[in-house]
């Protein structure tokens, strides 16, 4: 059965909000193409994990599409240039991130004639490679988680190869409100994000892939179905989740459509599952087939504070400044700057970050919690009630005033995925999911902390330790010479202690 | 362009704790009109009462303790307390009675305990013990409700505020002539004298279910308590917590040995049970935080007011009730804390 319909049969997510959608002032427009900018900043960290090391110096020319900055094999990513022109300089610049303000970027000033870098090999069809190869191809193509995570495809794709996996499951769930990116790129390119599928699903060598859209994306829905038509592919089953946020979160989507739990610090591939992001699937399919590694993605600009709010597909690089402008520009009122949806996002001070892989939205607010406002906890419950994680929020919220890290521990404050649930039902307006990024934050500096020490004391003992091997060397060293000395009979012993009484004398001499 | 930054998440919180006091004071307004239609006037002037000692209580707590005054005040939560202390009292009460309940709900029980959002106990409640012990022969002066067939003296209004405020009755009036023991005074004690119940049942006090006009003024008190579950400021558990422990062990008891015991109807309709389960067990400071801790904790409320009425000394078991089950709080929250996912299952947490 080809044109098998969307199907619902869910497990269950505890929690969650039906938020207003926000979604069909940036859907009314077809996906519109940012034209290549005059300046491309490239970040060299635009994934988890290690930054990518530069490969082109300063003045240099480079092509579309050309490696200029390669991951050195632990957990990273290699980086692309997304327009041809000059390189001018690798210098800090603003870039939204959880944590300081700059980051090291490649600037490239395009010349505007987007030349292409020239493959040199055909590649084979995907089918006839091997698994690890095409994983290892993947790694090259720089391409990263982009429903934000921005984890390294590759690197998830080893990991979940040591597994035993059953299912494949593609997220084109997208339950944050006002982003559409995910639903707009399903209407237009199904085919590729389907293609992407079964890349991956040959690569893991898994037989089931389910994609995973909310209801409320008819469109989306119709545009897959119809390409799952086309490609004639059974493994491929489309399925309904219901749109009630955050049922896009990894393993909030894995409960939905397995009603399997991921262990808390565990991973999807523990309950035999793999997660990818529709746009990332297209991604793959670009780069494996159509030989384009990730130098673009499609980001939804939209908030009160934007003019025209519209779904772009742009360079990676490409200032949010430049994109803004592009979609008409900014409105009269427009107070803050997110990169993100309105649940997770975060507020950058500047427009000049550029678009990175992780960007899925570009958001202009207005309305935002006052600073200041909040009141005592009531104790009413409600955060404990749409908690997808079943968390106690007003209990960890106590904790974190008190500090009481074992509390904070036992309740689980690592498992918080900071969806924003929380905050939004609490009637005394606590912000929340602050305080518990805080906390973790914190707990990942003691982390850290307790890291440092561990290797000053492992360096200290091994010192030690080294000192302790050479002193006994040199011990059996002198017992060695002694021992010698006495086999040799008196006469060696006398030409030692002859030698000694010179060494005096001559020390004597010198003091007089 | 330069923009000020914020945290996530950027969209508004759906309501605010003095929206929530303030429906709360809405759906009370049907069983206030009830009230004073059964008791008089009198409970209009003791509102005025406790919601003046009460705010000025608050307003002279958060001065003392160096908080912003005009902020907190506006959080309407004193007024609920006021409401609910004068529910408590009889429409008959001179205004030092109130007074005492409201400064010892404000002051001891709510702001010695840290303010609104830390006290262990339920406020109102502990005003209402205190004034209960205090005041015994006060908190005993219980009218007769208006039904036109019972023998029963009213008060004008002159008269009723003129008691409220000097705690003198007119002339021609004495307190035997105007009080009348409670339906459920007349139960407890007529069933220690070897009555049954349903020789009881024949008191003019008495109504369909409990006692006349205490049923209808429970029936408004639904109303209001309905239209918060719809509104979704309290949850059903609660509520359904208190009828199940008051309804489940009274059915059991009237079917078992009837005559002997009053019928579940009877302890429903009478008595603040019905105020209890929706309003005073529902304040969610001093309630159990979890949905299944909830419904443990109504249930204990509804069993011991059961449990006082039946083989206690006082004729209703609201006000200790909850207060007891206050104290078990923090054990049922231990006890029910929901299981995390992703965690392994029935693990008991080591705290």
């Amino acid at each position: 059965m080809s044109t098998a319909a969307a199907t619902y049969d869910l497990g269950t997510m505890h929690g969650g909000l039906r938020l207003p959608a926000r979604k069909s002032a940036s859907t009314a427009k077809e996906i519109q193409t940012v034209p290549v900018p005059k300046q491309l900043v490239l970040p060299i960290a635009q994934h988890v994990g290690e930054p990518a090391h530069p490969i082109v110096g300063i003045g240099e020319y480079v092509l579309k599409g050309q490696l200029i900055a390669e991951s050195d094999g632990s957990l990273s990513a290699p980086i692309h240039a997304s327009s041809s022109g000059k390189v001018v300089a690798i210098e800090p610049w603003p870039v939204s991130r959880r944590l300081g303000e700059t980051a090291p970027c490649i600037i490239i000033e395009c010349d505007g004639e987007d030349r292409a870098v020239q493959t040199a090999e055909v590649r084979p069809p995907f089918d006839t490679l091997a698994p690890e190869s095409l994983v290892q191809m993947i790694l090259q193509g720089g391409i990263v988680g982009l429903g934000g995570a921005v984890f390294p495809t590759g690197q998830k794709l080893m990991q979940a190869a040591t597994m035993p996996l059953e299912f494949l499951i593609l997220n084109g769930v997208e339950c944050e409100p006002c982003i559409s990116c995910d639903d707009m790129l399903m209407r237009a390119h199904a085919a590729e994000v389907l293609g992407g599928a079964q890349i991956l699903m040959h690569a893991l060598g898994v037989s089931t892939c389910y994609i995973a859209i909310e209801s409320d994306k008819s469109e989306a829905i119709a545009a897959i179905v119809e390409a799952k038509a086309q490609l004639e592919d059974d493994r491929i089953v489309v399925k309904q989740v219901p749109t009630i946020y955050p049922s896009g979160g990894e393993d909030q989507l894995v409960q939905l459509v397995t009603n399997r739990e991921v262990p808390s610090g565990g991973l999807p591939t523990d309950v035999g599952c793999v997660v990818q992001n529709v746009g990332t699937s297209a991604a793959i399919y670009r780069w494996i087939c159509e030989d384009e590694p990730l130098i673009s993605r499609v980001t939804t600009v939209t908030g009160s504070g934007i003019n025209t709010p519209m779904n772009v597909e742009a360079r990676i690089g490409t200032t949010v400044a430049d994109i803004i402008a592009f979609a008409g520009g900014y409105a009269e009122q427009s107070d803050h700057l997110v990169i993100g949806g309105p649940m997770c996002g975060k507020s950058v001070t500047t427009d000049r970050v550029p678009l990175v892989k992780a960007t899925n939205c570009i958001l202009v607010v207005n309305e935002t919690r006052a600073p200041g406002a909040e009141q005592p906890c009531i104790r009413c419950g409600e955060c404990a009630t749409v908690c997808p994680i079943q968390l106690l929020p007003q209990q960890l919220f106590w904790y974190t005033c008190a500090d009481d890290e074992a509390k904070l521990r036992s309740h689980g404050l690592t498992d918080c995925i900071e969806c924003g649930c929380c905050d939004l039902v609490c009637p005394s307006q606590i912000p929340l999911t602050a305080s518990f990024r805080n906390a973790k934050a914190r707990f990942q500096e003691l982390a850290d902390e307790k890291a440092r020490a561990e290797r000053a004391r492992l360096r200290y003992e091994s010192r030690n330790e080294r000192l302790e091997t050479e002193k006994h060397s040199r011990e059996s060293e002198l017992a060695q010479q002694k021992k010698d000395a006495l086999n040799a009979g008196p006469s060696a012993i006398d030409a030692i202690l002859k030698r000694q009484k010179e060494k005096q004398d001559h020390n004597g001499g010198d003091k007089q | 362009m330069e923009f000020e930054r914020r945290d996530a998440p950027f969209m508004m919180p759906t309501t605010d704790v003095s929206s929530m006091m303030r429906n709360v004071l809405y759906a009370l307004i049907p069983a206030a009109l009830a009230y004073v239609w059964y008791f008089g006037p009198g409970f209009i002037f003791n509102f005025f009462v406790a919601s003046i000692f009460c705010i000025g209580g608050e307003a002279m707590m958060l001065r003392i303790r160096g908080k912003t005054v005009e902020a907190t005040l506006m959080d309407y939560s004193a007024l609920v307390t006021a409401a609910l202390i004068t529910f408590a009292m009889p429409a008959l009460t001179p205004w030092w009675v109130t007074a005492t309940a409201a400064l010892s709900a404000i002051v001891v029980a709510k702001h010695l305990y840290g303010g609104l959002g830390y006290n262990l106990f339920n406020p109102a409640m502990v005003g209402y013990v205190v004034v209960l012990i205090a005041f015994p022969l006060h908190m005993n002066l219980w009218l007769a409700p208006s039904m036109g067939d019972i023998d029963y003296q009213n008060l004008t209004i002159a008269e009723t505020l003129f008691f409220t405020l000097t705690g003198i009755f007119p002339d021609h009036l004495t307190f035997d002539a105007i009080s009348r023991a409670t339906p459920l005074d007349i139960v407890k004690s007529g069933l220690n004298d070897m009555q049954t119940f349903s020789e009881l049942r024949a008191n003019p006090m008495m109504g369909d279910f409990g006692g006349r006009g205490w049923e209808w003024i429970g029936n408004f008190t639904a109303i209001g308590g309905a239209w918060l579950l719809v509104k979704k400021i309290i949850r059903w558990q609660i509520p359904f917590g208190v009828f199940a422990g008051l309804l489940i062990p009274s059915s059991l008891m009237y079917f078992l040995f009837p005559g002997v015991h009053p019928s579940p109807g009877f302890h429903l309709f009478t008595g603040g049970a019905i105020l209890c389960a929706f309003f005073i067990a529902t304040d969610p400071v001093s309630a159990a935080t979890s949905n299944k801790g909830r419904l443990y904790y109504g249930f204990g409320i509804g069993l011991l007011i059961y449990v006082i009425r039946e083989w206690g000394s006082y004729a209703d078991g609201v006000a200790f009730a909850v207060i007891l089950m206050n104290m078990a709080v923090p054990t049922i929250d231990y006890l029910t804390k929901p299981h995390i996912v992703g965690h392994p299952l029935s693990k008991r947490g080591q705290q």
